[in-house]
């Protein structure tokens, strides 16, 4: 939501803070050359902002800058920003000047004093260094050793023409007590400058919010309204909305979920930048499943964050471990990144900060959130849900595949649903529960929905193993998946009717080969006997050729002899009784007409 | 430019120590004139003993000041003897100067 301030028709020059999130809610940073105002109550980020500010521009546009410190020392200032990744002590030396504005408390006052000794010093410090930026960071100190608002505003207008007259980008720290929404005192100064961030801090939910909020900028369009800010290893991060319209690609290349069981029932897993939800009661191993899709993750070479709150990632690494799932050497090879969070120490705000903080510094292309609803423990409901929203969308954003795991009390997934209402965003929801069903409580997996892809309706029984988790065959009996030792037990059957099939079909086979062995054998046989035969018929053959020639030689010799006629007697006498005479004559042999006439 | 006056004369006051002073000034700034102007009336008053008083405008000598660790000005630093004060404004309340430099009104008068 933005709101038009002021039409100018030269548009204000802006200069980044490098500050997450505020660039984006001041439309690019602070007004060039003129002076800022951060005001807030104590312990509310002021300080850091403006140091912020300060190094980033030395660091990264080397722009060296000042620093006025009037509530602090420059060592308890270096100890403060230690703690972020700054190299300030570096900074310090080349680019950027400490000035320690505070005064001795043995300092006694007699009269009026001014602000011009101090602004020499700094215009010759600034002349030196080549600055372009300057931080007076708790000038109400000094103001207030003033001790007349008639000279506060003096000063204050004093510090104005100086900042203008050097061309300097400025940034004001001042401390507002009580009440952030009337800050009396600094009324003039907020008139005077060009920008006024208000810093705020409050409890919500026992939990410590901080918040800033632009209230005024010059010729400048800026994001209305409170932002919460929070503190990660870089410095301030300011939870920015990001932009109104939602322009996320749409890739259809398929990521595997981790198991081919899975992948098959969303019909080839899961789409990349896309996010899936699992949710499921306490130990129904959402755990697992995101642990599984991590390990694929980084066997195939991808960066991954594994995201865990309330558990160490080294617990969560070993729990793993015993279901197969091997992170240990992802994490000492540096492609797997693994992160925990404790709930009741920060709000969601800051959960939300420090993860956008990982995808930047981590850059994965699969993440893992175990558990998000662990994010909705602390703090109020509704900026729970918000938080959950955005880093959703911030994942996709990134183009990370996600892997968010829920917790949801009862069996219902509709429980969900009304908790963070982060289902009707996910673009697959598993759900995994329990059934308990022939004395046993067995896991069982569902896919409520999964946008864009088909998928398979079947509940499927999850089973965890030593060599990780996989999701077993389906046997339904009477409409119901059969789990556990039901199912075991219809494997078992399926087991013997498949070994009484296959005994039975053994048996069949040998009973046809002994069948067609016995055949072969009685051919061969027979063909012996066969051959047998036609030898010995080739053996009779020539024999009896001789006996019928000499025998018709001799019966014709006999009838020369006798002197009849040849062959009278031969023509009407049919073959017939020369067989049987032949046959008579000589056993065995038969058939043959004699072919010779006399 | 720093200015020294050393009005210091052992042979008058020998029982009294010589008060060393500096005085930070930007350049002719309403404050800055005044204080030098109290000083001064101040020293004529209070310090016949004997006093050194150097002058710095610290908008020539800039890092003077900022080694000398002066922020406001007018401020004035009792240099010796022991201990060191500062003093901060146009020295308008003599009285606390006086308290500041271990001097009481009416002491040497």
């Amino acid at each position: 939501m933005t709101a038009r301030k002021h039409a100018t028709p030269r548009p204000l020059s802006k200069v980044a803070t490098g500050i997450q999130g505020f660039d984006e809610i001041s439309h690019g940073g602070l007004p060039q050359n003129r002076t800022s105002l951060a005001m807030g109550g104590p312990g509310t980020g002021k300080t850091v902002f403006a140091l912020q500010a300060l190094v980033n521009a030395a660091r990264d546009r080397k722009q060296p800058g000042l620093f006025v410190a009037f509530e602090e020392g420059a060592s308890e200032i270096f100890a403060n920003a230690a703690t972020f990744g700054w190299g300030l002590p570096a900074l310090a030396r080349s680019a950027l000047f400490f000035l320690d504005a505070r005064l001795s408390p043995t300092v006694v006052q007699s009269g009026d004093f001014d602000l011009g000794g101090m602004l020499a010093i700094l215009e010759a410090k600034k002349q030196e260094l080549g600055a372009g930026w300057i931080v007076f960071d708790g000038v109400d100190v000094l103001l207030r050793l003033l001790q007349n608002p008639g000279a506060e505003m003096r000063e204050i207008y004093r510090l104005r023409d100086w900042l203008a007259d050097n061309d300097l980008t400025a940034i004001i720290t001042a401390k507002i007590d009580g009440d952030a929404s009337s800050p009396a005192s600094y009324g003039f100064m907020q008139f005077m400058v060009d920008c006024v961030i208000r810093f705020d801090r409050r409890l919500e939910q026992e939990i410590s919010v901080r918040r800033l909020e632009i209230t005024k900028y010059r010729g400048s369009e800026f994001a209305t309204g409170e932002f919460p800010l929070s503190f990660g290893p870089q410095g301030m991060e300011v939870a920015a909305p990001g932009t109104a319209e939602i322009l996320h690609e749409a890739p259809s290349a398929r990521v595997s979920s981790g198991f081919a069981g899975l992948d098959s029932m969303l019909g080839g897993g899961v789409f990349r930048g896309s996010s899936t939800l699992i949710t499921g009661a306490p130990g129904t191993s959402k755990t697992t499943l995101a642990g599984k899709f991590a390990e694929s993750a980084c066997q195939r070479g991808e960066r991954t964050l594994f995201v865990s709150f309330d558990e160490s990632g080294a617990r969560i690494q070993r729990n793993l471990t015993s279901v197969g799932i091997r992170l240990d050497a992802h994490m000492k090879s540096g492609l797997l990144r693994m992160y925990s969070g404790r709930t009741d120490v920060n709000n969601p705000e800051e959960h939300l900060i420090r993860i956008a903080a990982l995808l930047l510094e981590h850059r994965p292309r699969c993440m893992v959130i175990d558990p998000l609803s662990a994010i909705a423990r602390t703090g109020a409901l509704s900026s729970a849900r918000a938080v959950c929203n955005r880093l959703i969308y911030k994942m996709r954003d990134h183009r990370v595949t996600a892997i968010i795991t829920a917790l949801v009390g009862g069996d219902d997934p509709q429980v969900e649903a009304t908790e963070l209402q982060i289902s009707t965003i996910a673009d697959t929801w598993i759900h995994l529960s329990y059934v308990v069903r022939g004395g046993e409580r067995n896991r069982a997996l569902t896919i409520v929905k999964s946008r864009g892809t088909r998928h398979s309706n079947q509940v499927r029984e999850l089973v965890l193993s030593a060599a990780g988790p996989a999701l077993a065959d389906v046997y339904s009996a009477g409409g119901e998946v059969l789990m556990g030792t039901l199912r075991w037990e219809k494997e078992a059957e399926e087991r013997t009717r498949k070994l009484q099939r296959r005994a039975a079909f053994t048996h069949k086979r040998r009973e046809l080969q002994f069948a067609e062995a016995d055949i072969v054998a009685r051919i061969t046989a027979l063909q012996l006997d066969l051959d047998r035969q036609r030898a010995e018929l080739a053996l009779y053959t020539p024999e009896d050729e001789v006996r019928h020639v000499t025998s018709d030689e001799r019966e014709n010799q006999l009838r020369k002899i006798r002197g009849a006629g040849a062959a009278t007697k031969v023509a009407p006498v049919p073959s017939r009784r020369r067989v049987a005479r032949i046959s008579a004559r000589s056993r065995g042999n038969g058939g043959k007409e004699p072919r010779r006439g006399p | 430019m720093a200015r020294k006056r050393a009005k210091a004369d052992a042979a008058t006051a020998p029982v009294t120590t010589v008060v060393v002073m500096c005085l930070y000034v930007a350049g002719k700034a309403p404050n800055s004139v005044r204080a030098i102007a109290n000083l001064e009336a101040i020293c004529r008053r209070h310090l016949k003993g004997g006093y050194k008083l150097e002058i710095v405008d610290v908008c020539e000598h800039p890092r003077r000041a900022l080694a000398d660790g002066v922020l406001v000005t007018p401020s004035l630093t009792k240099v010796s003897p022991a201990p060191a004060a500062n003093v901060i404004g146009n020295l308008s309340d003599t009285s606390s100067v006086l308290a500041a430099l271990g001097l009481h009104a009416g002491d040497l008068n």
